[in-house]
């Protein structure tokens, strides 16, 4: 049993040493190697922009505009009893861009693209196509990981936006319909309450979880062994482990947040 | 770059090279020479070592022990730029041509060209197209790897493997899983890229009939150690028991693929 624990945590603290070591040479790729002429091919980058971003905006759009209306409804059932209706509009549009955008959008974009880049990586590994480049001497981390990165890390925190305002034009359609509340009021509440620190905390958040699903995703994908079914493997595990550190970030950031009064 | 003892340029020198995986010894103690513009083939059975010493060549694995040298560079020391530097001096084939399947066949051939000259679009384009002719693979510019079938596929991963005009070229398996005749042109393509290009060959096969038709040397690798090294009728004629059983392709013989006790005749109730 102690054996089995033990493996168990010299496994993990291999895997997180191995993605902290991953973390730095992309960040390598990203901010030292330009200066030695070695730099990531700009085309790739919009390539992925378009496959991680513009292809998630109809997703991300539907599961905030859906999450904006339960959201609305949900809290209108509370408040009501209150006699303070009115306040679904702000309750929307804070609890969606503060916490509910960002995590959703991640966890959204975790499961399309994380997973997309894990199998895509994973497949490449095991039909020798890194190994290929390689002998090119073309640098996987350079050429693969790294588009993947800062096409995250720039499409994730626009895709919250864009949740951001989906959420809130599903609890628009919600408290005018069906709670009749008038729309100008609707928005006048929500932008009333609603800071500018409510935006950039969620906005820091997202980025945060960019890295995380890039990280993830990358990793999982360059580290798959044994054909098709370690393939499927590294797929479930970079959704399965994104997920996980997705929410454990959230929290850890949260109460930052908190406790700093942001 | 070196020299033997008959005065012939040492491209390639691998010294008590060993290598393990997982405890298993996989690679024994090998040292093997390849000279400057030859086709040196590397023969033997499946899971024999045989494609783990051409990538101990290639630098994409370290060795245990030993020196692995190309150009006199002694690769297992080399920092990454150095090893990089190095590689750029050879091309591979792989197995499955491994080209990239999110690129298109002129896009995988001017990859190494984009990533490693200054070269003007245009000039790679004409480069490209004059490869792809090499190969026989002109007007499949536009196609994906998965729209070719694998002959194809391999004589694209050729092309890519000669695009920056390399002194060696390493393939792994090259002739596995195509018919006879793409079989036979392929070998055909090997033996011309050493021939019009002066370009020195490494082969990994244990296809019989390719090994005899290209080869200048041969090496008989049998569990991870160099049995023989010869040339083509040197090992064609040699008494040693594993090489013939291996050229002949019998089942009986000192390379036991099943012992009595556990063959597959027994396992059936025979």
């Amino acid at each position: 049993m102690v054996t089995f624990i033990g493996r168990i945590i010299i496994g993990t603290v291999r895997e997180v040493i191995n993605i902290c070591s991953l973390l730095f040479d992309v960040l390598y790729w990203i901010f030292v190697a330009p200066f030695k002429r070695k730099v990531c091919r700009r085309e790739s980058i919009f390539h992925q922009m378009i496959f991680i971003g513009l292809r998630s905006v109809f997703i991300v759009f539907f599961v905030s505009l859906f999450t904006g209306v339960v959201l609305a409804m949900q809290t209108a059932y509370q408040l009501e009893k209150m006699g303070a209706v009115l306040y679904v509009a702000s309750l929307v549009a804070i609890s969606l861009c503060r916490e509910l955008s960002p995590v959703f959008t991640a966890l959204v974009v975790a499961g399309r693209a994380g997973s997309a880049i894990a199998a895509e990586l994973g497949t490449m590994k095991v039909s020798e196509q890194i190994e290929a480049l390689e002998t090119m001497a073309i640098n996987p981390i350079r050429f693969l990981a790294v588009p993947r990165f800062i096409a995250l890390f720039f499409m994730l925190p626009c895709l919250t936006v864009l949740g951001n305002f989906s959420g809130i034009l599903g609890g628009f359609i919600v408290g005018t319909s069906s709670l009749h509340i008038n729309s100008d009021l609707y928005m006048q509440t929500t932008f009333k309450y609603l800071e500018l620190k409510d935006i950039y905390t969620g906005l820091t958040k997202s980025f945060v979880f960019a890295i995380i699903i890039a990280l993830i995703g990358c990793y999982e994908g360059l580290n798959t062994r044994g054909g098709a079914e370690g393939v499927g493997r590294a797929t479930t595990r970079s959704v399965v482990i994104s997920f996980i550190l997705i929410i454990l970030a959230d929290c850890v950031l949260t109460a930052i947040f908190y406790f700093s009064k942001m | 770059m070196s020299h033997n003892e008959h005065g012939k340029e040492i491209i390639i020198s691998l010294k008590n090279v060993g290598k393990s995986f997982e405890g298993r010894r996989i690679i024994n103690d090998v040292s093997l020479d390849v000279y400057c513009g030859e086709t040196f083939v590397i023969m033997g059975c499946s899971g024999s070592g045989k494609s783990t010493l051409l990538r101990l060549m290639n630098g994409i694995i370290k060795p245990d022990k030993g020196v692995v040298s190309i150009k006199g560079k002694d690769i297992t020391r080399l920092s990454v730029e150095g090893l990089d530097e190095v590689r750029k001096s050879f091309g591979m084939l792989f197995q499955y041509s491994a080209l990239l399947d999110s690129l298109r066949v002129e896009e995988n051939v001017s990859l190494p060209l984009k990533e490693h000259t200054k070269l003007d679009e245009n000039i790679i384009r004409i480069i490209v197209k004059m490869k792809l002719s090499l190969v026989g693979m002109r007007g499949f510019e536009e196609y994906y790897p998965a729209q070719i079938s694998g002959g194809m596929r391999k004589r694209v991963g050729l092309a890519r493997a000669i695009a920056l005009d390399p002194d060696i070229v390493f393939y792994d398996e090259p002739t596995s899983g195509l018919d006879p005749v793409v079989g036979g042109v392929t070998d055909k393509l090997i033996r011309d890229l050493s021939t019009k290009l002066l370009i020195t060959s490494v082969v990994v096969t244990h296809n019989m009939q390719s090994v005899f038709k290209i080869a200048d040397r041969i090496a008989m690798i049998h569990k991870g150690e160099v049995i023989e090294v010869g040339t083509s009728d040197q090992i064609r004629n040699s008494q040693n028991p594993y090489i013939q059983q291996f050229i002949h392709g019998s089942p009986a013989g000192p390379i036991d693929f099943f012992t009595e006790d556990a063959g597959v005749t027994e396992g059936l109730g025979l």
